[in-house]
């Protein structure tokens, strides 16, 4: 039987197991939303900007671990997605984005609500299609899904003609074989070998964990190595909850703003194990003076990654599961050193710098602390939630003060460090976890960029609670006035705030507030109980600032610690 | 350091603007550019001209292999390799150095393939230093036009001693 490309799309979404699209309709989509109006096994979630649409199929991704979808109209609704495509591009999350276009014969010609929506998206997707033939349809759909979920993820995007939506075909769901696209997952096993002798051989070792742990479902693996080689770790941004916050080895976050014994292990190892992350500058800080002493194991699934920024001396090009697996048996197998003493002075300095500088920050009773707020959402949901952020010092204090024990429960936009990605994801998410309690950590600042998803939470019933620490300011930027701009507050005082609890309770959300320490926990635990969208606006602290710090341009254990914070010594103040 | 670098890629389109978008969008430089369909009208070949320090081109080789498109790329700097370009020379010399025009294409092996009353158009194919050595030689002549093609390699067949 012959169908529509609208309904071949659906077909084709239900075979690749889809349940979940986030979208906005619009002209050349009409064909598509009429497909999946008596549909009851594809459920479209209207929100109410198409930004917000991808960053929720995002955060659906990342809490589930499936690919995300996201359908939507051409023109302004196409280029509307591109933020949220970059978001999971540089995350690595995988993703479909649908936008429709112009009917193939006007491609090219201006039409109405036309943009080179293939053109604009192409460097930041992995791949994308225009389909030109009805016929292609269900074989590039699923091509699609393969490439967002295989080798290193990333965002697909499939440009749809309206024309395409109607003409008819047979639908068939073939075999593909991209034969471009074969992906390394087994690692090599020399190299691995090599790892496995340099880890037993070291005395001072790190593991720095990234997301593609979390990606390639390799907690249990590195939790393995880590326990039985007893080597620390120390996790990137997009790396938190890879390895329980928690556990006795975990150092935390390292880089710009982790923890102060995590940048002097790093700086001070003679091994690194570098599992599923690329060296962002935010971790490395200075390049040339990154871990000056250490060998660097790296082991990654895309070989772009390594050799990128630092130099590596046991390159393993393969999946960070598979990779682990193997070196685990290999170590365990092969290399018969003990290490035991050595490691244990090893981690005794680790704790000697634990001790000398822990995470703190200084708590008073007639204002509130942001990183109060965090700790105690971290207390009262004893870690048992997903938490997604917005960008800035909202990030920082949760990446520092909330301990993330499980991969997949921290949705925060860690590359591209995108403002407003926060609450379309936690609804995102929600929806993939319908009875898990999803949290916003935020900021006065990014909630704004995307509260027009108030409307989205509501109408789904969904419980999602936002959390803003209200500063009235862009808060990182401030800080960074203050630091190194002489405290000139260039355009980042947001003067005109609106009342959050007024704008939750005018979009139907519940709004709570709180201006003092003692109202913190109060408030969290009735929006907890509560089974619906709430807006939480704690006043805090506006002169609050991110702590540790190490300035742009600087080496990673030259950090900033908070007794600084009045006069930052002055070859702190050079700005890159 | 220079290098040419030799692709297999789909013939789809779409194909040049990912690879030239890598190259901008990275900062990578390219030099010169050819392509064209293969035996196989379902890819192409593209040859690529480029430099960098050996860190630029190893992330160059790894960043094309990991577009979609892309089948093969083979860095023909690290094999034993023939590299070609052609030409095409527009030459408007004075009455008296039209003669020693002529000489040089010979010398050359070049074609003139068309004239006019003031211009000869010359072909020549080579590598990049006969190409230097005749474009300078013809520049007091009086170069009027010139195009080139990009320079295409491939790689040279051992053969067993």
């Amino acid at each position: 039987m012959k169908m529509s490309g609208a309904e071949i799309l659906i077909e084709s979404l239900k075979k690749e197991g889809v349940k979940h699209i986030f979208g906005y309709p619009g002209g050349v989509v009409l064909n598509i939303f009429d497909s999946l109006y008596d549909n009851k096994e594809v459920q479209l979630i209207l929100t109410r900007h198409e930004q917000g649409a991808v960053h929720a199929a995002d955060g659906y991704a990342r809490a589930s671990g499936k690919v995300g979808v996201a359908l939507v109209t051409s023109g302004p609704g196409a280029t509307n997605t591109i933020t949220g495509i970059a978001t999971a591009s540089m995350d690595s999350i995988p993703l479909i984005v649908f936008s429709g276009q112009v009917p193939t014969m006007l491609i090219g010609n201006d039409a109405f609500q036309e943009a080179d929506i293939v053109g604009i998206s192409r460097p930041c997707t992995k791949y994308n299609y225009l389909i030109k033939d009805v016929k292609d349809l269900s074989r590039i759909v699923k091509e699609a899904f393969y490439l967002a979920r295989e080798g290193r993820p990333g965002p697909v995007l499939i440009d749809l003609p309206k024309d395409v939506t109607v003409s008819k075909a047979e639908f068939t769901w073939p075999e593909i074989d991209i034969r471009s696209y074969k992906p390394t997952y087994e690692g090599n096993k020399w190299m691995i070998t090599q790892a496995a002798h340099l880890i037993a051989k070291s005395k001072k070792a790190v593991i720095v964990a990234g997301g593609g742990v979390i990606l390639s479902g390799g907690s249990k693996d590195l939790r393995e190595l880590a326990e039985y080689a007893e080597v620390p770790v120390t996790m990137t941004l997009m790396g938190l909850g890879s390895f329980p916050g928690t556990h006795a080895l975990s150092l935390g976050m390292l880089g710009m703003h982790g923890t102060y014994y995590a940048n002097k292990a790093v700086q001070g190892a003679d091994l690194l194990i570098a599992i599923g992350m690329r060296f962002d500058d935010r971790v490395t800080g200075k390049i040339d003076a990154f871990a000056p002493e250490a060998k660097i194991i790296h082991i990654d699934i895309d070989p772009t990654s390594i050799r990128k920024n630092v130099r590596v001396d046991v390159p393993i090009v393969g999946d960070v599961k598979r990779v682990l697996t193997v070196l685990n048996k290999v170590l365990k197998e092969e290399v018969k050193e003990q290490w035991g003493e050595v490691r244990k002075a090893w981690l005794r300095q680790i704790n000697e710098w634990r001790q000398e500088r822990p995470m703190t920050y200084t708590y008073r009773d007639e204002v509130i602390k942001p990183q109060f707020v965090v700790e105690k959402i971290y207390e009262l949901t004893k870690g048992d939630a997903i938490i997604s952020t917005e960008v800035g010092q909202n990030q920082m204090w949760t990446a520092q003060f909330y301990k993330f024990d499980k991969p997949r429960t921290l949705l925060t936009s860690g590359g591209l460090g995108t403002m407003g990605y926060g609450f379309p994801a936690a609804i995102g998410a929600q929806f993939a976890h319908p009875n898990k309690l999803v949290i916003d950590i935020a900021g006065d600042g990014s909630i704004q960029m995307n509260i027009q998803e108030l409307a989205t939470a509501v109408i789904n019933n969904l419980p999602v609670k936002v959390a803003i620490l209200n500063n009235h300011y862009l808060g990182m930027v401030r800080q960074w006035q203050e630091l190194f701009f002489n405290e000139r507050y260039s355009y980042s005082h947001l003067d005109v705030v609106p009342d959050f609890v007024k704008v939750a309770e005018a979009y139907g959300a519940v709004g709570f507030r709180a201006t003092k320490p003692s109202e913190v926990e109060p408030v969290l635990k009735e929006a907890f109980k509560i089974k619906k969208t709430v807006f939480m606006d704690f006043i805090i602290d506006w002169k609050e600032k991110v702590y540790p710090m190490v300035p742009a341009g600087a080496a990673i254990d030259q950090m900033m610690f908070e007794e600084q914070k009045e006069k930052p010594e002055k070859k702190l103040k050079a700005v890159k | 350091m220079r290098h040419t670098i030799s692709l297999l890629v789909e013939n789809k389109f779409g194909v040049l603007s990912r690879i030239a978008g890598l190259f901008s969008g990275r900062g990578y430089n390219i030099e010169s550019l050819s392509v064209g369909e293969t035996i196989d009208p379902q890819i192409s070949v593209m040859t690529i001209v480029t430099s960098g320090d050996d860190q630029i081109i190893e992330q160059i080789t790894k960043q094309l292999n990991k577009l979609i498109d892309v089948i093969k790329v083979v860095d023909m700097t690290e094999l034993d390799h023939v590299e070609r370009e052609m030409v095409l020379i527009k030459v408007a010399p004075r009455q008296e150095d039209k003669a020693e025009v002529l000489r040089l294409t010979e010398i050359f092996r070049g074609r003139v393939v068309d004239s006019g009353q003031k211009t000869y158009t010359i072909e020549v194919t080579g590598d990049e230093k006969k190409i230097e050595a005749i474009v300078e030689l013809l520049k007091p002549m009086g170069i009027k036009e010139f195009v080139r093609t990009g320079k295409i390699a491939i790689a040279r067949e051992g053969i067993k001693k």
